[in-house]
């Protein structure tokens, strides 16, 4: 087949030597994960997996290599629930604000 | 849904190029394989992730490719194989 | 954890509202996503705090040992194993473990076949066997290599199969997961079912590696 594959259909890429490294995933990052399975579940619905993919596949190419794992997570669940309303862009954009303006998240404040 | 094909029985990924969410590697598809088991019947991915429901539920097979088939330049023993799971609207018969 | 927003503490040490740091540093623009999302779902009343405490305690318990003791039995109860590998999710589930809503397939190695397991679309794992997958696993260079030149990532991993092993890779595509029964090591005959869990590790149920023996 000619056609080039999608950035996320990886199989049969070359990218070099496999990087061993782990790390111990970080609270924030296991949160994305309880969240989406929360989300995901029989008696809620509000994504389903295969929506989360779809999220996570329409990421630029080079986005989709410089983000880690579950800020590909993040970005795409947040993309969903905006496009169902569950979340407005401006909700989020304004709790970042009122995050920041309230020094979570800062060096100093942590 | 019955199942259409058995296992055993040989197959071919079909050529589709959705622009959309799907779950057949490009690598498979075109290739002929044969069907290692049938799975059960699982919604359709490719509606699922536009919000809707995945019905009607198609059969899922596991279906077994020689590594040779796949890349001309698979440099590992002919015994060599590979195992993908495709959903049954993405096989066709293989002549 | 009602809001983080709204009792304006400046730089305190007071987190009762938010939870721990997780960097010395700043935060990433994610991990303020990660809190604002949570907040808002929290506050419209569609998830609550206590929730995603509980989901996330499920998830720490969960880790490679219980595989292990899955391939430990079935490597003493000739019975067991055969329901294992008929069935991964309902033998599984025999032991407490619980897979849904995904499939458990589980693939022996023998002496003549080996098995690996990828995902080259994104990274399915068995997260409710193993735990969350090691950062390779979900590595570019992982996911399109191990369909392509399996043996080179094996060696890579240090395992070397020799060419009368038939390789089975295994790319978890659907809706099933997969966990590779490794082979029991030889001069084991003395252990019990525990000892034979504790030489089982994670890279040799993702077939990666072998399990040696103590």
């Amino acid at each position: 087949m000619s056609e080039q594959p999608r950035h996320h259909d990886m199989g049969g890429r070359r990218d070099g030597e496999i990087e061993r490294a782990e790390h111990v995933y970080d609270p924030w990052e296991k949160r994305v994960d309880a969240m989406l399975r929360l989300l995901s579940s029989e008696d809620r619905r509000l994504i389903r997996v295969d929506e989360l993919r779809r999220g996570i596949e329409s990421l630029p190419a080079d986005a989709y290599d410089a983000m880690t794992y579950y800020e590909r997570w993040v970005s795409s669940i947040v993309y969903i629930l905006t496009e169902k309303g569950v979340v407005t862009q401006e909700e989020m954009r304004d709790r970042i604000a009122e995050l920041k303006a309230n020094g979570v998240g800062l060096e100093q404040g942590k | 849904m019955t199942a259409k094909y058995q296992p055993g029985e040989r197959v071919r990924v079909r050529t589709d190029r959705p622009s959309g969410h799907c779950r057949t590697p490009h690598y498979c598809r075109g290739h002929v394989g044969e069907v290692e088991r049938i799975c059960g019947d699982f919604r359709n991915p490719e509606t699922l992730a536009y919000a809707l429901d995945g019905l009607p539920k198609q059969p899922l097979y596991r279906v077994r490719f020689s590594q040779a088939d796949l890349w001309p330049d698979y440099d590992g023993p002919k015994t060599d194989t590979l195992d993908i799971e495709i959903y049954e609207h993405w096989l066709e018969p293989p002549a | 954890m009602t809001t983080t927003h709204d009792h304006g503490h400046e730089h305190g040490h007071d987190h009762d509202h938010t939870p721990p740091p997780d960097h010395d540093g700043p935060w990433s623009d994610f991990q303020y996503m990660e809190a604002a999302l949570r907040e808002l779902l929290i506050e419209k009343d569609i998830l609550t705090a206590d929730e995603i405490r509980a989901q996330l305690e499920r998830m720490d318990a969960i880790s490679p040992a219980m595989g292990a003791k899955v391939v430990a039995r079935a490597w003493t109860d000739p019975a067991y194993k055969e329901r294992l590998l008929a069935d991964g999710t309902a033998a599984t589930r025999e032991l407490g473990i619980e897979i849904e809503p995904t499939h458990l397939v589980v693939v022996e190695n023998t002496a003549e076949v080996h098995n690996m397991v990828v995902c080259t679309l994104c990274s399915c794992y068995p997260r409710n066997l193993l735990g969350l997958p090691p950062d390779w696993y979900k590595s570019a260079s992982y996911r399109g290599r191990a369909v392509r030149e399996p043996r080179a990532v094996l060696r890579e991993f240090g395992t070397e199969l020799s060419d009368d092993i038939a390789l089975r890779v295994h790319d978890s595509t659907a809706d099933m997961r997969y966990m590779v029964l490794p082979r029991r090591p030889e001069r084991t005959e003395g252990l019990s079912e525990s000892e034979l869990a504790e030489l089982v590790h994670r890279d040799a149920m993702v077939g990666v590696t072998v399990v040696q023996g103590p």
